[in-house]
């Protein structure tokens, strides 16, 4: 499968054939390079909703499903009908008639009986390229048959694209884009909620059905032009990398047919550039950094983003523990002279044992507390807060009052269990539920704790 | 129909390989995780290829280690990008092993002017093919009988994964059904989830160079499928996928000698029809399973629709 591409025998092209292949002045190599976007941009399409299905490996199962029905037609036209057997036109139909009998197998397996969905579709492939390698070996020995093999269906030739397959390819993509614009919101509801949209009286089976033939054409003139591993990872490649940058799904499909496009462009134009680089690999090479990169850095759910946010919720919560805790000290050291509360110093010892948390954890919150300038001073034993982080610490121990309060009263819950489900929700607490929690408990100042808070001094820790 | 002995030696290398798949492949099901095999078999290409680079010949053995070492790779990988970037698992496996097969291809072509290493004849072997190599021959009683390499390769495999699912029979079983509730009784179980594929890896890559990667596909998912829809006891369906493997390889050889001269045609491949044969097999308990079967369903439907059948009551 050497690329026969590379019009140079340098390994780097030079300027001309860098010119031309980006400009597409040659006609086999735009030929390919406009097949290979166009095919990306329409896999990328209806791979979104496949990926939302969670039937990515479908494309898998259908690609192998193709193989009998290629053998099949081959002897129909040849025995039955007197064609010749090399017709691409039959031999397509042929594929895409055990394709999309595959993909129904596959739904019928799972809608009738106890199998799962990845168990139907390894029956369906295996079984089915079991069939095809059966018909094959038969079709072989049949009279007409020659030598080059109807084996590069499996495989593909990326690199000698014809134009029937060029016409073909952007017609199929023409389809798949008409279809996935016009049956958009439908699509949509079947991939969110599939049991809403049955309830809405949507023919939900009619649906799929009509998704998977989407996927069964573009994974048929696929396997036929660029072969099947690359098709494969059209079909999921995009779309689970346009899946970390986005929470919408009219960008996500936007944005996967895009990548598609791109990894099919880049792939082929490099493996048209230098030599010994087979386009369909080059492209799934592609791909699969473009994913890499949209793993680590996409914006709705890349790793690093996902790793930062919890970083920032994280430093959040144990801002918002240590500031409660020194103002519940400060409220018992007060009430103990009678006094209003008051930013009273705290003994570290006291703060230590007033929550389960270790020496060096409660020293790392301070160093972050008077990074944040909540601190005042710390000397050996003593902890006090700033101006702010007094005001702060108020605040806090308010917002989670109130929704301890609005527990007890609201939702019927012990006071003594009130402490830990108030923890969950007080550090995501907005001014706007903080001003409706005021209004519906008709409190303004800082209330009571509503249970009773163990002090070290006391007995222990709470 | 001509049997001779060479056909005996199919089927029971065949039978073979249906054990050694059936009981990885049983735990592979219950785990919704029935396409590793497949990805495995495409996954392994650059593991060959590095093997080959790395020690310039095709012996057999340091591929098998590549291919084993890339194989336990794809799942690695896989686990890691379902964990961290949230990712559903059939796409993980997906993008998994195309990447490492176009990796592979790409090392191959690479490599085109210094080596000869064909992939479509890497990745098939083929059973009719495995009776030629024969790797030691005894006498029993008067007849001298030749054991065929094939045969001693998948009846290890088979003895291993049948040792492994026996010693962990426990282990095994309680984190595929409840990874959470093992950790709990201080069985871990990301070791036995590595474990089990870890067998999956060589029971793949050892039968497909062997007997082709057609069989292995079809002997890990479906015989271990239709023994789900015959009993709801883990030991009697690992049981049950090994008896119907090693029956469809029977039966899908002597298929494949004697279904093509019917229609016209001298022969055709067995591992093929050894395949087929487990899906006709699947068919027939899909219908008519007891418990799960699509007839017993629709019976059982019947009984509960009655009391309701009525007209319905109208305001």
């Amino acid at each position: 499968m050497v690329s026969g591409l590379h019009n140079t025998g340098l390994d780097w092209p030079s300027i001309e054939a860098l010119l031309n292949v980006l400009l597409l002045e040659n006609s086999t190599t735009a030929k390919v390079v406009i097949s290979t976007t166009v095919l990306g941009l329409a896999s990328g399409l209806v791979g979104c909703f496949l990926l939302l299905r969670k039937r990515s490996l479908m494309g898998d199962a259908l690609s192998h499903a193709c193989l009998p029905g290629i053998g099949l037609a081959f002897i129909v036209m040849t025995q039955f009908m007197g064609l010749e057997g090399k017709n691409l036109s039959g031999l397509l139909l042929g594929a895409t008639i055990t394709g999309i009998i595959g993909v129904v197998l596959v739904m019928m397996i799972r809608n009738t009986s106890r199998i799962k969905d990845d168990a139907a579709m390894g029956i369906v492939l295996s079984v089915f390229f079991g069939l095809g390698t059966v018909v094959l070996t038969l079709v072989q020995q049949s009279p007409g048959y020659s030598a080059a093999g109807l084996e590069s269906f499996i495989y593909g030739k990326t690199a000698s694209i014809t134009q029937q397959d060029a016409d073909m390819i952007q017609a199929v993509a023409a389809v798949v884009f008409l279809c996935s614009v016009l049956l958009f919101k439908e699509f949509k509801l079947l991939c969110f909620d599939e049991g809403f949209s049955r309830s809405q009286g949507w023919p939900v089976n009619g649906l799929d059905v009509i998704l998977l033939a989407l996927v069964t054409l573009v994974t048929v003139v696929g396997l036929q032009a660029v072969g099947l591993i690359l098709i494969i990872a059209f079909l999921i490649t995009p779309a689970a990398a346009a899946r970390f940058w986005t929470n919408d799904l009219t960008v996500m499909v936007i944005l996967s047919a895009i990548i598609g496009s791109i990894s099919g462009w880049l792939g082929a134009t490099l493996s048209a550039l230098l030599p010994r680089l087979p386009a369909g690999a080059v492209i799934v090479l592609v791909a699969a950094m473009i994913f890499m990169f949209s793993m680590f850095f996409g914006s709705a759910r890349g790793v690093v983003r996902r790793w930062l946010s919890m970083y920032k919720l994280k430093r959040k919560i144990g801002r918002q523990h240590l500031l409660r805790a020194v103002f519940e000290i400060q409220e018992a050291l007060c009430l103990e002279q009678s006094k209003d509360p008051a930013n009273v110093a705290v003994p570290f010892k006291t703060l230590l044992n007033h929550r389960s948390w270790t020496p060096k954890r409660v020293r790392q919150l301070l160093r972050q507390a008077d990074h944040e300038d909540h601190i005042d001073l710390i000397d050996g034993d003593n902890v006090r807060l700033s101006e702010s982080g007094f005001g702060e610490a108020a605040r806090i121990t308010r917002n989670h009052r109130l929704w301890e309060i609005f527990l007890i009263t609201h939702a019927d819950i012990a006071a003594s269990h009130v402490d830990r489900d108030a923890d969950s929700v007080e550090h995501v607490l907005s001014p706007d539920m903080v001003r409706e929690l005021e209004e519906k408990l008709d409190m303004l100042g800082i209330p009571e704790s509503p249970h009773y808070i163990a002090q070290a001094a006391r007995g222990g820790p709470a | 129909m001509n049997w001779i002995v060479d056909d005996t030696w199919i089927v029971i290398i065949g039978a073979l390989t249906a054990i050694a798949c059936a009981l990885p492949g049983c735990f592979l099901v219950l785990r919704g995780m029935s396409m590793m095999g497949d990805a495995i078999s495409h996954a392994v290409l650059p593991g060959l290829a590095i093997a080959f680079l790395v020690t310039g010949t095709r012996a057999s053995f340091t591929m098998f280690i590549g291919a084993a070492v890339v194989g336990v790779l794809t799942a690695v990988f896989t686990q890691w990008i379902t964990n961290l970037g949230k990712v559903d698992r059939g796409a993980s496996m997906g993008i998994v092993f195309t990447t490492l097969f176009a990796l592979g291809l790409l090392l191959i072509v690479q490599a085109a002017d210094y080596v000869d290493l064909d992939p479509g004849c890497v990745l098939y072997g083929n059973i009719e093919w495995t009776t030629f190599d024969v790797s030691f021959e005894f006498n029993w009683g008067s007849t001298l009988v030749f054991v065929p390499r094939a045969a001693i390769i998948l009846g290890s495999v088979a003895l291993l994964n049948l040792c492994i699912t026996v010693f962990f029979f426990k282990e095994l079983k309680i984190s595929a059904f409840d990874p959470e509730l093992a950790t709990t009784q201080g069985i871990n179980a990301q070791l036995m989830h590595y474990l089990l594929m870890t067998q999956v890896a060589i029971t793949t890559v050892a039968a497909f160079e062997v007997v082709g990667s057609i069989i292995v596909i079809a002997m890990l998912v479906t015989p271990a499928a239709t023994a789900h829809l015959l009993t709801d006891r883990l030991h009697w369906m690992l049981v049950i996928s090994a008896i119907i493997g090693a029956s469809a390889a029977g039966i899908g050889h002597v298929l494949a000698i004697v279904v093509p001269p019917l229609i016209g045609f001298e022969s055709t491949t067995t591992s093929g029809m050894m395949a087929v044969t487990t899906g006709l097999l699947f068919i027939v308990a899909w219908l008519f399973a007891p418990n799960y079967g699509w007839l017993s369903r629709i019976l059982s439907r019947k009984d509960v629709e009655n009391p309701f059948s009525g007209p319905l009551p109208t305001d």
